[in-house]
């Protein structure tokens, strides 16, 4: 697609050809040359060594994507509330983590120190319920993208975290800067089968919710009882269902669907 | 005689060109992203006539269980979509290229006249300019289009983020649904603008890639001779 200058000289017919066909060759071999590096460009995207799922340059851009999405994430930005009367009964639609032999009345929260990772601290449900319970009413999301209007109910992450030091150093509870806190937080079902990874912005934000009704209704074991994630900062697959253990840790930690291709971040 | 004619600058070239396998990535992509939740028919009621898609293309095209590819690939083409695009509308404002893009008042009009014409409805041939009526419409729109692509994709994009958004498009069904039918407006556009560039022919179709058009011009001494005894120009 090389350019020329405008050159209307009068010239003959003939004249006019040979520069007509000596400008088209040289603009159709650009256009050929640039087809074929893009092409190659194409082809050296899809071939490059796969981190996670996918080849490593698309990763590198959804990580800087997340980085740009943190940045202008805020406390502030609050999911869309709706009214309860819009509220429907989600799909099951994960039963990952949610198979081996459970018992409820044994089950108890574990929470790995931030400090030092192999104390590990136990919750019962009671002491979630001593919270202040929180209830809200949003749109849960489906990276398959379904969405559905739901009530959710149960003490907010931040509340929990902040209760019992977890996310700072020095098991204050709170950190002298936001900085001081513990970057990542891991959560996981009892089995260890189903995991996910979450900033701490995410993980603290007014909306996350440590979940133990659903609709009013007490969670049902396929929806995630005790008590799940419902957190609407992101996708439905952070809203992880029966939760075993919560750790909080300087490295960011896996996450079932980003080990399989998808966006670490999964935020909204 | 002929005359070289130069008909699109250097830089309006590449961006249609860049624009061109990088807006069939996003709706590649969007595809295999659509698939993981494909509700969307023409019918009403119980009615379907028609199911965005049939299985059968489903599989012709290798589409299901490929949804964290297609995400990842519809969230970096984005910013090349977008950057483009920006760039585009940047240099047809700064160069002045606009004059010839924008709708005026006649285009309107004369867009029903292309249209008529171009199904073998009306003899009279529309006047033959840079862009008719009917182009100035359908390329100005496909670029508010993309716009409004750019403007949905980010509401199901980061729809707590931008909430505001969000809620302005009607909530987030509404824009995925938005942004969904713009996509299948540019696959319209994508068979009308093929069409017509077959139909134009070779002289119109060079143009996009070399940027200059022959034209038969009347010679200087022609202005001389009486108007009647020579063919109209077929172009100015």
């Amino acid at each position: 697609m090389a350019d020329t200058p405008q050159n209307p000289a009068p010239s003959s017919d003939e004249q006019v050809q040979r520069e007509a066909n000596s400008r088209s060759r040289r603009a159709f071999l650009v256009t050929g040359v640039a087809a074929l590096a893009s092409l190659g460009g194409w082809r050296w995207l899809v071939s490059q060594p796969k981190e996670a799922g996918i080849p490593r340059p698309l990763r590198s851009v959804l990580e800087a994507n997340g980085k740009l999405a943190g940045e202008y994430f805020s406390d502030a930005h609050l999911a869309p509330v709706f009214s309860k009367r819009l509220v429907r009964e989600p799909r099951v639609n994960g039963k990952i983590g949610m198979r081996g032999e459970f018992d409820p009345a044994a089950w108890r929260l574990q929470v790995n120190s931030f400090t030092d990772p192999k104390r590990v601290q136990a919750f019962t449900l009671e002491d979630i319920k001593a919270l202040p319970r929180v209830e809200i009413t949003t749109e849960l999301k489906c990276i398959e993208g379904w969405s559905v209007v739901v009530n959710w109910a149960g003490a907010r992450f931040a509340d929990f975290a902040i209760k019992y030091g977890l996310a700072t150093p020095d098991g204050n509870s709170t950190a002298a800067s936001a900085e001081a806190l513990a970057p990542y937080v891991r959560v996981a079902t009892p089995d260890n089968a189903y995991y996910v990874g979450l900033d701490i912005a995410s993980a603290m934000h007014p909306q996350t919710l440590l979940c133990y009704e659903m609709n009013g209704q007490p969670l049902t074991p396929e929806h995630g009882a005790p008590l799940r994630l419902a957190m609407p900062v992101k996708y439905g697959i952070k809203y992880l269902k029966r939760i075993g253990n919560i750790q909080f840790t300087s490295q960011r930690p896996a996450d079932y669907w980003a080990d399989r291709g998808y966006d670490w971040n999964a935020g909204h | 005689m002929k005359q070289l004619k130069e008909k699109h600058p250097l830089a309006i070239r590449w961006f249609h060109w860049i624009n061109f396998p990088v807006l069939m990535l996003m709706i590649w992509s969007g595809l295999l992203i659509y698939w993981a939740n494909d509700i969307y028919r023409i019918g009403w009621g119980k009615t379907t006539l028609f199911r965005f898609f049939p299985d059968s293309f489903y599989k012709a095209l290798n589409v299901p269980f490929r949804l964290a590819e297609g995400m990842s690939l519809h969230f970096v083409f984005m910013w090349l979509f977008v950057i483009n695009g920006v760039l585009y509308v940047a240099y047809t404002l700064l160069s002045g290229e606009w004059r010839y893009l924008l709708p005026n008042r006649h285009s309107f009009r004369e867009a029903w006249q292309v249209t008529l014409h171009d199904l073998g409805l009306r003899k009279t041939e529309p006047p033959v300019r840079k862009y008719n009526g009917a182009q100035r419409i359908a390329y100005t729109a496909v670029v508010l289009m993309g716009f409004g692509s750019l403007l949905t994709g980010l509401a199901i994009y980061k729809p707590t983020q931008l909430a505001w958004l969000t809620q302005l498009l009607g909530g987030y069904e509404a824009a995925r649904t938005q942004h969904f039918v713009l996509t299948i407006g540019y696959v319209l556009f994508f068979v009308v603008h093929v069409l017509q560039v077959a139909r134009a022919g070779w002289n119109n179709f060079r143009s996009m890639i070399a940027g200059f058009e022959v034209v038969d011009t009347p010679t200087p001494q022609a202005s001389v001779a009486p108007a009647a005894d020579r063919p109209a120009p077929s172009s100015i």
